[in-house]
């Protein structure tokens, strides 16, 4: 890009680091954007500082969205947190029941049987398309491209429907319990499930020529949002951001969970780092994880156990220990750390989730010297969900 | 890497304690508050610890402690530890350690949390004394273990009024046959 901002107008800094405002100058305005705002994922604002039409200052507000569930953990039986957790990421939940009956099952020495660890990643890939899915229409939406969105919830639908009969929920699915996963495949699932990824793909192809190679989109994403590689470990970014800035972190790959080591793939990277670099590795990492569905289908076990056996839940006492358990979502690193004092309650659960580091830090470094209209684009760019970052 | 190792070379340089295995890449050790920072200097720049994983506190109310979790990865030895720092709890009022955030400017974002939930202070800190999540709190933190949500609850908001129940046979036979009834 050839804009040069002019560095004249920007504010000094305080001897304590803190920018120079005085907003009674008339040369700063103060403009919120968000808790409500159509260029928002979730609840969540952005105060801004503005001089012109440029950002001089970015800080990230959140709250809208606490409602407590590490201390509602803390009062509940092991067997009480499994519905609770899933609420903590909504269109993404799977990955909450994963790691918390990972970190349950490791810390109460149960091992979980061969063929509800192929379930498990069977799921947690579909809810990966389907957090790939809602950021695409967001992130086309946030730059104009409204069709797109309805393009990808209705494949997004289609998958919804794989989930409901797969689990009986659309949403909250409930489905990976401490011990293993609630039920098996149903009859002709094979099928149905081929038919939406045939259509998935179908879709994807649209998205890709009327979003990617859309002059409106290439403009303003192309060089725009740049994450510099060197700040991946200052601000702890994981997952498709820093595979965009080069770096092929995937939890997947490099401490691989369930049955990822007997899958073929490999992880998606960029190298520009910008907002378009980082949606086209979202989308071909929707690409990617339609083939991971197909080698699970073709590959997994159709019989033996579901569950492994679990004590009592009404009087399941776990030793004292801690872990934590991590796993690849769509927006990165996802971990649970469980502390337990030999209790039946959880001593104290931590939800590390990916959008606590790139919603706040990051994006409040990324905000400034942004044009105001590229400010939502930018934030969607980093898929951020805020309940993660409230639990 | 073997954690058992690097735990040996760690252990000849400062005073930690035991080493708690919990998985062959997973381990946890407590150290003092004073050693926190030059052994996370000496995992992140030698040891290859680069990505500060997670920063939360665990509240040891019996015992009167905070324990400080610092979970540090190694990506390209698919290795983490976790340093815990065990520092007092007064029973009101802040417990203070040392701030982190210029080693990783992401420690911020953690500290501000737990200063809010848990009370804990990171003097220097940036924006440490903003309001994170809550707004308006008096109350003691409230991811403290004596904080007691059901008092909270009951105190701050009304409970709503139950709604009036009915027999469905009998509210449908004098719905339907309001003579027979």
């Amino acid at each position: 890009m050839s804009y040069v901002p002019d560095r004249s107008q920007y504010p000094a800094k305080n001897a304590d680091g803190t920018l120079d405002i005085d907003l009674t100058s008339g040369k700063y305005l103060k403009l919120w954007q968000g808790p409500n705002h159509p260029g928002i994922t979730g609840n969540m604002s952005v105060e801004l500082t503005v001089c012109g039409d440029e950002v001089v200052e970015g800080k990230t507000h959140v709250g809208y969205l606490h409602r407590g569930f590490e201390k509602l953990m803390e009062r509940r039986t092991f067997i009480q947190c499994f519905p609770i957790v899933c609420r903590i990421c909504v269109p993404e939940p799977d990955f909450n029941e994963y790691c918390y009956a990972a970190a349950v099952e490791e810390l109460a020495g149960i091992q979980s049987p061969v063929r509800s660890d192929w379930i498990r990643t069977l799921i947690l890939e579909m809810g990966r398309i389907n957090s790939y899915m809602m950021y695409l229409g967001g992130q086309a939406g946030a730059f104009g491209l409204g069709v797109i969105a309805q393009w990808t919830t209705y494949v997004r639908d289609l998958m919804l429907d794989r989930f409901e009969e797969l689990t009986g929920a659309r949403i909250y699915h409930m489905f990976i319990m401490p011990g293993g996963v609630r039920d098996g495949l149903p009859e002709g699932f094979d099928g149905r499930m081929e038919e939406t990824l045939r259509e998935m793909e179908r879709t994807l192809k649209d998205v890709y020529e009327v979003m990617f190679c859309n002059a409106v989109f290439k403009k303003r994403s192309i060089g725009v949002g740049v994450i510099d590689p060197d700040w991946l470990e200052d601000y702890g970014v994981t997952g498709p951001n820093a595979r965009a800035a080069g770096v092929a972190k995937d939890v997947r790959k490099d401490q691989p969970y369930l049955v990822y080591p007997e899958l073929d793939f490999a992880p998606v990277t960029g190298q520009d780092s910008d907002i378009y670099t980082r949606a086209d590795v979202r989308r071909r990492d929707v690409l990617v994880s339609i083939d991971l569905i197909r080698q699970i289908l073709a590959k997994m076990p159709r019989s033996g156990p579901l569950m492994a056996k679990v004590p009592n839940v009404l009087h399941w006492k776990i030793p004292q220990g801690e872990t934590y358990i991590r796993g690849e979502c769509s927006r990165g690193e996802y971990g649970y750390y469980l502390v337990t004092d030999g209790s039946g309650y959880p001593r104290r659960v931590n939800v590390r989730g990916p959008s606590y580091t790139h919603a706040m830090a990051l994006l409040e470094r990324m905000i400034v010297n942004v044009n105001i209209s590229d400010v939502a684009g930018l934030m969607v760019s980093l898929h951020t969900y805020p309940p993660e970052i409230e639990r | 890497m073997n954690l058992r190792e690097l735990y040996n070379r760690l252990k000849a340089l400062f005073p930690l304690g035991d080493l708690t295995e919990q998985r062959p890449d997973l381990a946890f050790v407590t150290l003092p508050a004073e050693f926190l920072r030059p052994t996370l200097l000496h995992l992140r720049d030698r040891a290859g610890f680069t990505h500060l994983v997670l920063l939360t506190a665990v509240d040891w109310l019996e015992e009167g402690r905070f324990q400080l979790t610092y979970l540090l990865s190694n990506r390209s030895q698919a290795c983490d530890i976790g340093l815990r720092v065990m520092i007092d709890r007064p029973a009101s009022g802040l417990a203070t350690m040392e701030s982190i955030h210029d080693i990783w400017p992401t420690a911020a974002t953690y500290q501000r949390e737990l200063r809010e939930m848990f009370g804990i202070d990171f003097p220097g800190s940036p924006r440490i004394d903003e309001e994170f999540i809550l707004e308006g709190w008096n109350d003691i933190p409230p991811y403290r273990r004596d904080f007691d949500t059901l008092k909270y609850a009951e105190a701050s908001y009304n409970q709503r009024p139950g709604r009036e129940t009915r027999d469905p046979a009998t509210h449908m036979k004098q719905q339907l046959y309001p003579g027979e009834a």
